[in-house]
């Protein structure tokens, strides 16, 4: 890491070591004690002195351990002066541990230390991932808040009762043994899928909150990747999502309109990220421990041939789905399955599967499953069934593009 | 740090075992205290008399109100605890998973509040 020549500002400089080394930071200041508020407190500080330091005195050689040197400070005092419930031990080793790392400049890597605290089982579901956005990346609560569709304040508040229960419970921000690794694990790769739906949801990239949080969630996967590098469903997730980005581009036309994947020119998916997937979801296969987000990936996969072959593998769809509703037992596969059905045996066996799910509750606010319904009705000339369907889905959807499309598709049935 | 464990279960469902089966599972607990004192992590635990024997006191307005029965009606009860010192919460955790309480009802674990 150098300082800010070559016309490098230090506002610019300040920016991009808080993007590579924000969670770092805070991952390390609050190993010991716990207080991921106090370590977040103590970096802003130092972030806020770099900009008022830097554009006088010149960027440091190494920025980082600098930015670390003042965080330090701000921490401790901090924590002296509140007497947050730390022992005073816990400080002098922490303030030892800082020094050390700061004087070989060479900060250990913590994060998945303190993602796994993050998505402790101890700690509620819904928040797990915005508490990761906050602890790894840095993101504000309302910019968070803008993404998951709740008050900023609420969200705030839930970021603070959540990095209170991890100081007070105890949770620890390290790495869980061997024996528990896959089980917690799984909670970390949800958290960070639940965060790249949440930014999947606006597709257009139109809410920059929005797009930015799938883009954060790769970040994050690739974190994970990099540190524990021979988990097989890891990969699988960071493929699943790499799989959706690669077509990005290919979800709208120039008019912001939605293209659902069947009518999407695989000429506008990115080849490059695709071979990235395809290439992680390879490497995992050959672990042979097969997952729910290996499973995903390789059913996007699947879809991504029809770039090679011109059409996508059907009985390969149907079968991976067999494998993920026979691991999830989730009715979301089942509807996405019933569609690989209506491609291989025509809609009306389709609908016979839809069906045997249709008493599931958790589909009635699904505006997939209404859409598929629809969608099949349609084709089997059941116009009045096909247009009611049409209408629950369009009442469901908050994305206008996709409403748009329903609502286009419902009149088609007439015509 | 210090742990409660809180163990919630069925009270009628001890009386309902037979005399061996009762001695089974006071061996289990013994068991499990030895294990926690061989482990450092023992620092007290009880068992507590059925909530036959429970009184609720309350004092509000400077009127002091005695009530038969248990503070909260519910289909478990308290029966007992431990307290454990215990590294962190995963450790506290794991302890509770051992705990045989947690097959015959549900832990509840808790940091004390230190001073």
């Amino acid at each position: 890491m150098s300082g800010c020549q070559d016309g490098v500002q230090p506002r610019d400089l300040a920016e991009q070591v808080a993007r590579r080394s924000y969670g770092k930071l805070v991952a390390f200041l609050a190993a010991r004690t716990r207080d991921l508020s106090a370590a977040e407190d103590a970096l802003s500080e130092a972030f806020a002195a770099a900009l008022a330091n830097w554009p006088r005195t010149g960027c440091p050689q190494n920025p980082e351990a600098w930015l670390m040197t003042v965080a330090r400070r701000k921490f401790l005092d901090a924590s002296r002066s509140q007497q947050r419930e730390v022992g005073s031990e816990d400080l002098e080793d922490t303030a030892e541990a800082i020094e050390a790392a700061v004087d070989s400049a060479d900060i250990p890597d913590r994060r998945l230390g303190l993602m796994f605290a993050c998505a402790h089982p101890a700690i509620d579901r819904a928040i797990r991932a915005p508490l990761m956005l906050q602890a790894i990346l840095g993101l504000d609560a309302t910019r968070i808040a803008s993404a998951f569709l709740i008050s900023p304040a609420t969200m705030s508040q839930r970021l603070v009762r959540a990095k209170q229960k991890i100081r007070q419970a105890g949770i620890p921000l390290e790495i869980p043994e061997r024996s528990e690794l896959s089980t917690r694990l799984d909670t970390v790769l949800d958290a960070i899928y639940a965060a790249f739906a949440e930014g999947w949801i606006d597709a257009a990239g139109t809410d920059v909150a929005r797009r930015d949080l799938a883009e954060e969630a790769i970040y994050l996967g690739r974190v994970i990747v990099a540190l524990l590098t021979d988990e097989p469903e890891a990969l699988g997730l960071l493929a699943l999502m790499l799989h959706a980005e690669a077509r990005r581009s290919a979800r709208r036309n120039r008019e912001g309109d939605y293209i659902p994947l069947a009518q999407q020119d695989p000429a506008l998916w990115n080849a490059q990220i695709i071979a990235e997937a395809e290439s992680l979801l390879h490497r995992a296969g050959a672990m042979k421990v097969v997952g729910r987000y290996q499973l995903e990936a390789a059913i996007q996969s699947a879809h991504a041939a029809r770039a090679i072959v011109g059409r996508s593998d059907w009985a390969a769809i149907v079968e991976l789905y067999d494998a993920l509703l026979a691991i999830s037992g989730s009715p979301v596969a089942a509807v996405n399955r019933s569609l690989a059905i209506a491609e291989l045996y025509g809609p009306q066996r389709a609908l016979e599967q839809l069906d045997s799910v249709a008493n599931d509750p958790r589909l009635v606010e699904y505006q997939p499953y209404w859409a598929a319904r629809a969608d099949l009705l349609a084709r089997i000339n059941a116009r009045e069934e096909s247009r009611s369907a049409y209408s629950i889905a369009i009442g469901l959807e908050r994305d206008p593009s996709v409403r748009r499309f329903l609502e286009q598709s419902q009149k088609l049935v007439d015509g | 740090m210090q742990y409660l464990l809180t163990i919630y279960a069925e009270e009628a469902g001890f009386q309902r075992m037979t005399k061996e089966q009762q001695q089974q599972g006071m061996a289990a607990y013994m068991a499990y205290t030895e294990a926690l004192k061989q482990a450092g992590a023992y620092v007290g635990s009880n068992r507590l008399q059925p909530i036959a024997t429970a009184t609720t006191v309350r004092t509000t307005d400077g009127k002091t109100q005695v009530l038969d029965g248990p503070y909260a009606d519910s289909k478990e009860q308290l029966g007992g605890y431990f307290l454990i010192d215990a590294p962190d919460l995963d450790a506290a955790l794991s302890w509770a998973a051992r705990c045989p309480g947690s097959q015959h009802g549900v832990i509840e674990v808790r940091p004390i509040w230190s001073m």
